[in-house]
């Protein structure tokens, strides 16, 4: 029994450093810009494809590397051409622009590479269990869960150390006072979403080396991303990757115990947190923008 | 809402009600069918429904299908497991999206701008996940089937609603009596508070008006709305699937209403005309049909955000 609560927690750690990748983009695009990436999900899935298409080429790690840039790329196109004009209206319509490009990157996935599943090789080191008691701790999902922590804390080094880093938080904060102060918002925007986009693209390579490739491989993640955000608080990346980490958590318990409940649980936890704390964990309510 | 809007929409009013009332009738020469029309109306119902918050409260709603799939499961679970009666299954399915909508309003009318929009999101999805997973119940992933709407007796006379044109007809006169709730609604000192809420929040505070409470109110009786829709949904298909209660169908109901124009009344059923058609034809001729409807997205909103009825407006001034 222990060991099956174990296997679940692990489990759930696991799962949850995917919602908190997914989350934490979205979080960074929000903080920004007011806009709610719907197509997160289809940029995670083009991370995931890139990285099947470039395997046979330059292997897992390379593709593990190359593929989340080119996703961020894809984004950072994306955000010049279709969402920088409508950064002026109200957020409902980047909200929708978003929700379309879903429909049209899902589709474009499906329509390039097929609907049917396929495999992303994993090198063997990373396929082998670690230890014969604890069966459950493969070598390839101990290193997802180190590669998220060390991406995070990159994420948070570049925050809180570098220019750009620093803009993006003074931008969370009061975006015109940072261009008022001569920034370029324009390219911070652009750049910030890029980084948002990456670690969907991250996100997606992963998922894909456990989960294996479906168009729709970015669907089921999503939602769980948007209850972290909102979990953790608007405004708190810290809130964000908490927010994250003790859904999955949550979820992998609920399902020791009643399996069909998990996806339920974590709405659950929404609707507790809204009810005592309106603003999530870590968000307060000046953080949160009209 | 200006009184120039409605003296206009007196106009347009007659035309309306005689292409609705003579709908079924053209629809099927120009390679429609009866119930495409039926569900124009009912998704139509929902699109304005949805625009009460949106369009005229100003709020970002964006998990409007929650209750209409729940009113729709709720109709189809009575008429197979409790009642088989049209009227009782009806009111069943409109009382519980009602409920549903109380219960989440209340949870998130605190918040506020894209934090809202993202709450109504997330909540939106967690009676999707019930229906997928209690299966032995909902029919999971299948949906719920097994039921049928079946003739309402009053006693006193019998009305057949099983055949598609007279159920047409019963939506036709759901949705004038739902359309004129809202219009009136829409009118009442509380619509106009409403909209002095939506053009100006802080403003409205000043005058000491319970915000909160006004929200929690409208987001109720949108969802009543919904839910009406969503039980009409239901007994028109004999079915209920769990795609009714997808976030997808909420971004539908939010780009309806967008299409036809946020500002106006009517606007959300032209563009639920426009919207339920073109998926009607593309999903018949391409597989890849999903990528054309975003591309329909996209395209409104960077080329017609104020929708058509903005069109309208734009020339009329």
């Amino acid at each position: 029994m222990t060991q099956l609560v174990l296997f679940n927690i692990f489990n759930g750690l696991v799962i949850g450093a995917f919602y908190a990748l997914m989350a934490l983009g979205l979080s960074l695009i929000i903080n920004l810009t007011n806009v709610i990436n719907f197509a997160h999900g289809g940029f995670l899935a083009l991370g995931a494809y890139f990285a099947y298409t470039l395997e046979p080429y330059v292997g897992f790690w390379g593709a593990l590397i190359v593929s989340p840039f080119l996703a961020a790329i894809v984004g950072i196109v994306v955000e010049r051409v279709l969402i920088r004009p409508l950064y002026n209206r109200d957020p409902l319509y980047s909200l929708l622009l978003t929700f379309g490009l879903a429909f049209v990157l899902q589709d474009s996935v499906r329509f390039i590479w097929g609907a049917q599943g396929l495999p992303l090789k994993t090198p063997d080191i990373l396929n082998s269990s670690l230890s014969s008691t604890l069966f459950f701790l493969t070598g390839y999902r101990v290193f997802m869960v180190v590669l998220v922590a060390v991406a995070v804390a990159i994420l948070f080094y570049v925050l809180k150390k570098t220019r750009v880093g620093m803009r993006i938080r003074a931008g969370t904060l009061d975006l015109e006072m940072v261009s008022a102060l001569g920034v370029d918002v324009r390219i911070l925007r652009n750049l910030n979403f890029g980084l948002g986009i990456f670690f969907a693209g991250l996100a997606g390579v992963l998922a894909a080396g456990m989960l294996g490739l479906t168009p729709t491989i970015g669907e089921g993640l999503i939602m769980p991303s948007f209850v972290a955000v909102i979990v953790g608080g608007l405004g708190s990346l810290v809130g964000t990757l908490v927010g994250g980490l003790l859904i999955g958590v949550a979820a992998g318990v609920v399902t020791v115990f009643y399996p069909s409940a998990s996806e339920a649980s974590i709405y659950v936890i929404m609707a507790i947190v809204l009810l005592f704390r309106p603003y999530g964990l870590f968000g307060e309510k000046g953080g949160t923008k009209l | 809402m200006n009184q120039r809007i409605y003296t206009r929409q007196s106009f347009y009013q007659p035309v309306l009600w005689l292409v609705l009332l003579t709908m079924p009738y053209w629809i099927t020469p120009l390679g429609g069918y009866t119930d495409l029309a039926s569900r124009l109306l009912v998704i139509g119902l929902a699109a304005m429904a949805t625009n009460l918050l949106i369009g005229h409260t100003g709020v970002m709603s964006f998990g409007h299908a929650a209750y209409f799939g729940l009113g729709a499961y709720a109709t189809g679970l009575t008429l197979k497991y409790l009642m088989p009666s049209t009227p009782v299954a009806f009111l069943v399915g409109i009382l519980v999206g009602t409920l549903g909508g109380m219960v989440i309003g209340y949870l998130i009318v605190r918040l506020r701008g894209i934090y809202f929009a993202l709450a109504t999101i997330a909540f939106g999805q967690v009676f999707y996940f019930i229906a997928f997973r209690w299966n032995t119940v909902t029919g999971g992933d299948n949906g719920l089937r097994g039921f049928q709407r079946l003739p309402i007796d009053l006693g006193f006379m019998k009305f057949d609603i099983t055949s598609s044109l007279v159920y047409y007809y019963v939506v036709l006169a759901v949705l004038a009596v739902c359309a004129f709730a809202m219009a009136t609604i829409l009118r009442s000192p509380f619509g106009h508070t409403l909209q002095a809420i939506r053009e100006n929040e802080r403003r409205a505070q000043f005058l000491s008006i319970p915000i909160n409470r006004h929200l929690w109110i409208a987001y109720t009786l949108s969802c009543f709305f919904v839910a009406v829709a969503g039980s009409l949904y239901a007994l028109l298909n004999n079915f209920a699937s769990p795609h009714d209660l997808y976030w997808t169908q909420s971004g539908d109901f939010v780009l309806m209403a967008v299409i036809g124009g946020m500002r106006s009344f009517w606007g959300p059923l032209l563009g639920a005309a426009i919207f339920v058609v073109a998926q009607d034809y593309l999903s018949g001729i391409t597989q890849d049909w999903m990528f054309f409807i975003g591309l329909i997205f996209v395209l409104v909103v960077l080329l017609l955000p104020r929708g058509i009825a903005g069109l309208f407006q734009r020339r009329a001034s």
